[in-house]
């Protein structure tokens, strides 16, 4: 039973990193109705920038915001050079401009920053330590505690402010939101800017666990399907699929792992996903659209 | 401001284009006074949506345009302002079909409408309470998801969410849509009494000529994308036969103000 549930928690919190990229495409998803595909590069872009200037010799409190400025000055590119011109079209070719935004960004990083594998040590160790009777590993608290506490800014963000209600009402119907004088570029170039922050904070966490390099941006893979289970609009939906997906991977992976005599967690959530697919195409907390009863 | 003091708002023979072939509007031509209730009445198709997007410039967003003709607010062309800038400068367009934004609550529908100006807290609670005196039914519902909504109060939190841009014209799309005459009623009601106190000028698109001629000062008939006749609404009512003529029949137009063809 023990150590069911340190298996447990330790899927959970790795199901909280997942749910952290996996916001990144909510956000952009909400404002612009598009899944952008160049979110993992953003997060490989994000982290890739902090460690640069980290191994610069800049320290964590001056590398931190000047990569934040970095990403939202990238995010005002994005909306000026990409999504204004492309503004009517419809959202497909937003997202095949969001792939190709994806091979620019991660070719830039290359050219910029280099290829080489990254270590980053945010000076926490992963060592378990004894919680209620619990392994877990300090790290992954560390981690957590971080994600908690990013999901509640951007909570209070998008419910108390003027930013957060402007954001919603151009998620719930855009042309409305023109009519009554909300900006759309601006709400994008915020909506962008957030989302990279977030990809900084995601990338920074998955980087100082498997080192800052290409495959970072392959972290996509993960949130596929924890969009498909929590629906792509939703980041209730996003935290409770990635914790979803964080735990049965786990479970999976030491349960069913040796019955078929290799890693499972590799391809378990997509089953997962193919499954919730079937019983609730919009993902539980998709919105469809408000019925009055 | 060498603008004349009539110049309020004034379009003068517009075209308007979808997607570059499909020619919507033939020289439309219509003027709105400060203060006046001005009505565009017209068939399903006839342009009236067309008209007031394109003054809005709100047509880009439906991949339209206007290829010709000019449009002047207070004296000054409206072609280089975004719809931003428009609401802005007290145009604001309340949309056919109501579009509230359904997953906000009441307060917070309303709210969006003020931010434009950038009002302090104090002011934007101030505009809120001034809506809800118009409009009490949405006090109570304050709480509630647009979407949850009747027609009838989408179509006031709507236009409550115009009034929060403290518009001096408000372009208002088919009010009456859907919604059971007596609601109908009591909207144009509000609208004929924000119109006398506050002096918010009106330009409305409607089908149910009988009903929105009680209310209005002048009114346009367009047909086929373009103005068939024009005149006060006195002179519209007056006809018995108009309704024939503006959705589509012979016109006869004698003692109105034909417009001539171009
Ligand atoms: N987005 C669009 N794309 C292409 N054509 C359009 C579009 N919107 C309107 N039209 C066409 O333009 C013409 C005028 O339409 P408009 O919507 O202005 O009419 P309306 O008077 O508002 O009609 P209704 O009473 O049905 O709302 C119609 O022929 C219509 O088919
Ligand atoms: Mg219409």
């Amino acid at each position: 039973m023990l150590f069911f549930l340190n298996v447990l928690t330790s899927g959970l919190l790795a199901g909280l990193m997942y749910a952290m990229v996996a916001i990144g495409f909510v956000l952009i998803y909400k404002a612009s109705g598009v899944f952008n595909f160049a979110q993992g590069s953003m997060v490989l872009f994000a982290a890739l920038t902090f460690v640069t200037l980290n191994e610069h010799g800049l320290p964590f409190w001056a590398a931190f915001p000047l990569t934040i400025v970095v990403m939202i000055a990238g995010a005002v590119l994005i909306e000026r050079l990409v999504l204004r011109p492309l503004v009517n079209r419809n959202p497909n070719t937003l997202f095949m401009a969001t792939l190709g935004l994806s091979f620019v960004i991660e070719g830039l990083a290359q050219l910029l920053l280099g290829t080489d594998v990254h270590q980053l040590d945010l000076g926490i160790d992963d060592i378990p330590v004894s919680v209620l009777g619990l392994q877990i590993s300090a790290f992954d608290l560390f981690a957590s505690a971080i994600a908690v506490a990013l999901v509640a800014v951007l909570a209070v963000l998008f419910s108390k402010t003027r930013m957060g209600i402007s954001l919603r009402a151009v998620a719930d119907d855009t042309l409305a939101a023109q009519s009554i004088g909300i900006r759309l570029p601006r709400i994008w170039r915020i909506v962008w800017s957030v989302s990279g922050f977030v990809a900084l904070v995601a990338g920074l966490l998955w980087g100082a666990r498997q080192g800052v390099q290409f495959s970072l941006s392959l972290v996509v893979l993960k949130a596929m399907p924890v969009l498909i289970i929590g629906g792509f609009s939703s980041i209730p939906g996003a935290i409770v699929g990635g914790l979803l997906v964080g735990a049965t991977e786990n479970l999976a992976d030491i349960y069913i792992g040796p019955l078929v005599q290799g890693s499972v967690s590799t391809w378990f959530a997509y089953i997962l996903a193919v499954g919730f697919l079937l019983i609730r195409p919009a993902g539980l907390f998709g919105e469809s659209a408000i019925e009055r009863v | 401001m060498n603008a004349p003091v009539q110049s309020f708002l004034e379009v003068q023979s517009i075209d308007a284009l979808y997607g570059e072939a499909i020619l919507a509007l033939r020289g439309v031509s219509l003027s709105v006074s400060e203060g006046s209730i001005v009505v565009l009445l017209g068939a399903n198709g006839a342009g009236k949506t067309t008209t007031l997007k394109a003054i809005s410039n709100l047509l880009s967003a439906s991949r339209g345009a206007v290829s010709g003709g000019a449009i002047t607010w207070r004296g000054r062309s409206t072609r280089r302002l975004d719809p931003t800038e428009l609401v802005a400068q007290g145009i604001v367009q309340v949309l056919e079909g109501r579009h509230c934004f359904p997953q906000l609550t009441v307060e917070e529908n309303l709210l969006s409408g003020g931010f434009v100006r950038r009002p302090s807290r104090k002011e934007l609670q101030a505009d809120l309470e001034r809506v809800y005196a118009w409009f009490p039914r949405l006090k109570d519902r304050r709480r509630s998801r647009a979407g949850l909504l009747s027609g009838g109060e989408q179509q006031m939190a709507a236009i409550g969410r115009a009034l929060m841009t403290r518009p001096t014209l408000v372009l208002l799309d088919e009010p009456s849509m859907g919604l059971a005459p007596m609601i109908v009623e009591e909207i144009f009601e509000i609208i004929s009494r924000l119109n006398q106190d506050s002096g918010v000028s009106f330009l409305l698109a409607e089908q149910n000529a009988n009903l929105v001629l009680r209310y209005a000062h002048y009114g346009y008939i367009l047909e086929n994308g373009r103005v068939a006749a024009s005149g006060t609404a006195a002179e519209l009512a007056a006809r018995s036969d108009f309704s024939d003529f503006y959705l589509g029949g012979a016109g006869a137009t004698d003692g109105l103000h034909p417009t001539a063809p171009n």
